[in-house]
């Protein structure tokens, strides 16, 4: 990219890039700075006797615990509907294609009321299944469906393109020398999408790290049993226990951080694959 | 998430599609398990939200939603929606220039922060934005000299809603703008179209579906905001309650009434903002 664009002038530009700059540095960077400060204040010494707080600890066990339940579910049934809706057209696959971002739409809170609605103890469906032993609101399978309705939409809207650039000569090749389509799937078209597949289990894990609003209506918010770290992170807020706040606050950054970064480097590698081969 | 949807627009325009044939013999039940779990994680839970707010009563419902307080919410979440997606236009705007067209030292740094509020929680956006403008935070002798509330006031949830929903402007237009290039705009300058004209008659005019679907995404984050205005707001009833914080609220009094009938509102919104969206988005790949 030419380092001098005739559509900005250079007074121009420059006024551009340092109200961009001045303004991404007072809306993101001085509030990080902020929690980053406060976290680390005490030293980490401290930070780790925050985490090593039983309810807190457990907080965060529960939602790693739950979000990779919910990476994994996510991962196959993600990779299956980006498959089915890219290569077959049924009755419905349209409506279907235009729903999928439905959960980008929907308020989380919303969400949670849904599930509640549908899933609630003293709803029919509820109580159908309570009555089989199964608890899905108040305990933790409610805050994996949730964090399945919210990042619904992750795999399949990063594999879906990849899918549709495939060259699909190799997969016929593969076919007509006799492999199976479940041989075809695995040994050429499955390669092929795996830096996808890996990319949107990540962002979704990352997504799932955080999330509030579904879960705060669906979990119950039992210490040691449904509470995850974000509703943990309100708790103390809520008591004045900024301290608390801020370590496991830390902890959840520093974890979707570094999750972001590793997701920029498959990217990037998938990016110079592309261009070298 | 915007990432998600960006990387796929410009791809999707110039590559050959792949062929889409009807399901045979094995493919089908492939496609009756997508079709069925599509339909229980998000049919289910949309069909129960209708049936639960339909079962409440027509009218029951209305009385709720005309309540003071229910008014008083849909309007502040309106305003600050609409605000928010106005500063982060503009900005987003800059930024997604400043990116596409300008070079310099940390240009990277600067791609990276854009996506941080994806990685960060609703709570911790609200926490940071308690630690600057809250009780002993680094900016509260400031305003509290300049007599202004932030915390538990308007401007800490707009702040909040702001940090929220900030990415999603730039992750659609900058795709846009790289597929571009500058030849057009290169071409209207030369013929001594100013730098302004440039920009609106030809960037803005080629932009303007991937702007369109940022700033329809940006409204739609903003309008669902929960855990951030949560924290900083904290939803004093008629001041500082949005319609999702009168949700949670209602709730807690056991008003189940008024939560389905604004949740069921909420999610009509978000619904008919999801098929313009759609929209945008075809034409989007188009251009």
């Amino acid at each position: 990219m030419p380092a001098s664009s005739p559509a900005i002038r250079p007074w121009g530009r420059w006024g551009l890039r340092v109200v961009g700059i001045v303004w991404l540095g007072l809306i993101i960077v001085l509030p990080l700075s902020a929690l980053l400060e406060h976290g680390l204040h005490d030293g980490v010494s401290a930070l780790f006797r925050e985490i090593a707080n039983p309810i807190a600890f457990a907080a965060l066990k529960l939602t790693l615990l739950t979000a990779v339940v919910m990476a994994v579910i996510n991962t196959v049934m993600g990779t299956l509907t980006a498959y089915v809706l890219v290569r077959y057209r049924f009755f419905g696959s349209k409506l279907l294609n235009s729903l999928i971002d439905l959960p980008f739409a929907i308020p989380t809170l919303v969400t949670g009321i849904m599930l509640v609605v549908l899933y609630g103890p003293q709803r029919t469906l509820g109580a159908w299944l309570a009555a089989r032993g199964i608890q899905v609101i108040f305990a933790q399978p409610g805050i994996v469906l949730a964090l399945l309705f919210v990042t619904y939409p992750f795999v399949i809207r990063t594999v879906q393109p990849v899918l549709m650039e495939i060259d699909q000569s190799q997969e016929e090749a593969a076919w007509t020398l006799g492999a199976s389509p479940w041989r075809t799937f695995f040994e050429i078209t499955l390669p092929a999408i795996t830096p996808a597949i890996l990319t949107g289990a990540l962002l979704s894990f990352a997504r799932a790290l955080g999330e509030f609003g579904s879960i705060v209506i669906v979990a119950g918010n039992i210490p040691r049993s449904t509470l995850t770290a974000p509703v943990y992170i309100f708790g103390q807020i809520e008591s004045q226990n900024q301290r608390g706040a801020g370590a496991i606050s830390v902890v959840l950054l520093a974890l979707s951080f570094a999750l972001m970064l590793f997701v920029d480097w498959v990217q990037e590698r998938r990016g110079k694959n592309h261009v070298s081969g | 998430m915007s990432q998600v949807e960006t990387g796929d627009k410009t791809q999707i325009a110039t590559a050959p599609r792949s062929r889409v044939v009807r399901p045979t013999g094995a493919a089908w039940i492939l496609v009756i398990i997508v079709v069925l779990y599509a339909a229980v994680l998000l049919g289910g839970p949309l069909l129960a939200i209708i049936w639960g707010a339909a079962s409440s009563g027509l009218k029951a419902m209305v009385r709720e939603l005309t309540s003071a307080e229910a008014i008083n919410a849909l309007k502040l979440t309106i305003i600050l929606s609409l605000s928010a997606t106005i500063i982060n236009t503009v900005f987003g705007l800059i930024l997604a220039l400043v990116l596409a067209r300008d070079d310099f030292k940390g240009k990277r740094i600067v791609n990276g922060l854009i996506d941080l509020p994806f990685a960060v929680s609703p709570v911790i956006a609200g926490f940071m934005l308690m630690l600057l403008f809250g009780r002993q935070g680094w900016f509260t002798a400031t305003i509290d000299a300049l007599n202004v509330r932030v915390v538990f006031a308007l401007p800490g949830m707009l702040l909040a809603t702001i940090f929220i929903s900030s990415p999603f402007v730039v992750r659609e237009v900058l795709p846009v703008l790289r597929h571009l290039g500058e030849d057009q705009e290169k071409v209207a300058y030369t013929m001594g179209a100013g730098y302004w004209r440039t920009f609106r008659q030809i960037t803005l005019s080629n932009i303007r579906w991937g702007l369109l679907y940022g700033i329809l995404l940006t409204f739609s984050r903003a309008l669902g905001e929960f855990g951030a205005v949560l924290v900083v707001g904290g939803g004093v009833t008629r001041l500082t309650e949005t319609s999702t914080l009168f949700i949670y609220r209602a709730l807690d009094d056991r008003n189940e009434v008024g939560a389905y009938a604004m949740a069921l509102i909420l999610a009509i919104i978000s619904f008919s903002l999801l098929l313009v969206m759609e929209y945008a988005r075809k034409h989007s790949r188009k251009d």
